[in-house]
This record gives structure tokens, C-alpha cells and sequence, in this order.
């Protein structure tokens, strides 16, 4: 899976969480999920949850706390798809 | 953990603590009865000349039951002399069936869907002392022990 075709399925998973439409229209790996998008606590876990069902991989508590930003959850993505 | 342990952990107080007692409480689910006084504050509002106990009330009673002591049950470990629950609402989505008055029991019952990242999800009802099933729905919440 490329890299856009994983901000492609990202998208698709966080916009029924976002709460900013402006921000996610102009959604770029720069794009902060609380910040940007207005996303709440318990929404970034059903986000979590979401990535772990679409991508098939475990998301474990220490990259949680990291996965604030599509940059940083894309990165955790990839480097758990390349572990398993 | 005790039971009497979580009521006293509880972070509310009258006239907005509704949980009288616990039944029962594991790693998947809890249950547990609240009786709704005579007297209570909402009733004199709600409606007019027509007491009738609230959705919102009987949708905290739930979460307060449901949500929070199970909740409070999962979080536990040995230091929680130290520690307080914090907690938020962070949804729900609840069906209405019958109509609870003043001085009656409710049960609730429920079940956890899933406990990850602090965020408690449950499948909860609520049954009238005949059994009757009041109302039901989803609740959830985020929780998380904090230093005193």
C-alpha cells in the first residue's frame, strides 16, 4: 500500500469524527486530529479502533499517545503493516 | 475490589448520587438498583402536577451504574487509597420504553463492549421492579484515575 492510498483509507475513517469540515477538506499529513480537526478523546480511540479493523494490526498503548496527527499515524501504520 | 469499596469512590453525593447498591460486578458487566425518593428535587419540574422521573436521570442512573462503577472496578489496582476517579460523559444513545414514578426501584444492567485507551463502552438497560424493561442503549466515557 502506498503512502496516498493510506491517507486515502485514513480519510475515509476519520470523517465521520471530524468535527472541523474546512480542515478536512484541506486534510494534509500536517493536519492535527484535536487541533485541526476538532476531534474529541473518546472519538480518537473509535478512530484507533477503526485503523486497527481496516488495517488488520494492534495498536498498542504507547502508539496511542503518539497518533495525534495523520504524519504520525500514517508512521505508525506502516512500520506495524511492516512488522506483521 | 468491594462493592461498598466503588459506592464510596463514587464522586457524586445527594441529590445526585444514584447508585444504592451493587449486585453485582465482574470484569465483563455490573449490575445494581437505585429507588427514587418521594421527595426528589426534579420531580417538583417534571412535570407539573404529574411526577415523573426524567430521561436525563434515568440516562444517569445508567451511566452512573453502568458506566462509572464498572468503570472504577476496571481502573482499580492496589493504590487506589490515593487516587480519584475522573470521568466524562462522552456519549450515549438510549431508548425509552415506560415511564419509572417517585419511590420506584430500577435495575441496571450492563455489559462492556470494550475498555481501551481509558474509554469505557457499554451495552446498558434499565428494568422496573416488575422486570419491565424501561429503557436501553449504548453509553460511553472516558475515565482515568488522578493523584489526590
Amino acid at each position: 500500500m502506498t503512502r496516498k492510498e493510506l491517507i486515502t483509507s485514513l480519510k475515509k475513517i476519520i470523517k465521520p469524527y471530524s468535527q472541523n469540515q474546512e480542515a478536512f477538506k484541506n486534510l494534509s499529513e500536517g493536519t492535527d486530529f484535536i487541533n485541526d480537526l476538532k476531534i474529541n478523546s473518546a472519538n480518537l480511540v473509535d478512530i484507533i479502533l477503526d485503523v486497527e479493523d481496516e488495517f488488520g494490526i494492534e495498536i498498542d498503548n504507547e502508539s496511542m499517545e503518539k497518533m495525534l496527527s495523520v504524519k504520525s499515524a500514517i508512521n505508525i501504520i506502516e512500520t506495524k503493516l511492516a512488522e506483521s | 475490589m468491594k462493592k461498598e469499596t466503588i459506592i464510596k469512590l463514587l464522586p457524586y453525593q445527594a441529590p445526585f448520587l444514584f447508585v444504592e447498591e451493587l449486585t453485582y460486578i465482574s470484569e465483563n458487566g455490573v449490575k445494581g438498583y437505585h429507588t427514587f425518593k418521594n421527595d426528589e428535587y426534579f420531580y417538583k419540574g417534571h412535570f407539573k402536577d404529574n411526577p415523573i422521573t426524567p430521561g436525563v436521570i434515568l440516562t444517569e442512573v445508567m451511566a452512573q451504574i453502568g458506566l462509572v462503577c464498572l468503570g472504577i472496578y476496571l481502573l482499580k489496582d492496589e493504590f487506589y487509597e490515593i487516587k480519584k476517579p475522573q470521568i466524562a460523559l462522552t456519549s450515549f444513545n438510549i431508548d425509552f420504553f415506560l415511564p419509572v414514578k417517585p419511590k420506584e426501584r430500577v435495575e441496571v444492567v450492563s455489559e462492556k463492549i470494550y475498555f481501551r485507551f481509558n474509554k469505557l463502552k457499554c451495552n446498558v438497560q434499565l428494568f422496573n421492579e416488575k422486570n419491565e424493561l424501561v429503557c436501553k442503549g449504548t453509553i460511553s466515557g472516558m475515565l482515568k484515575l488522578m493523584d489526590e
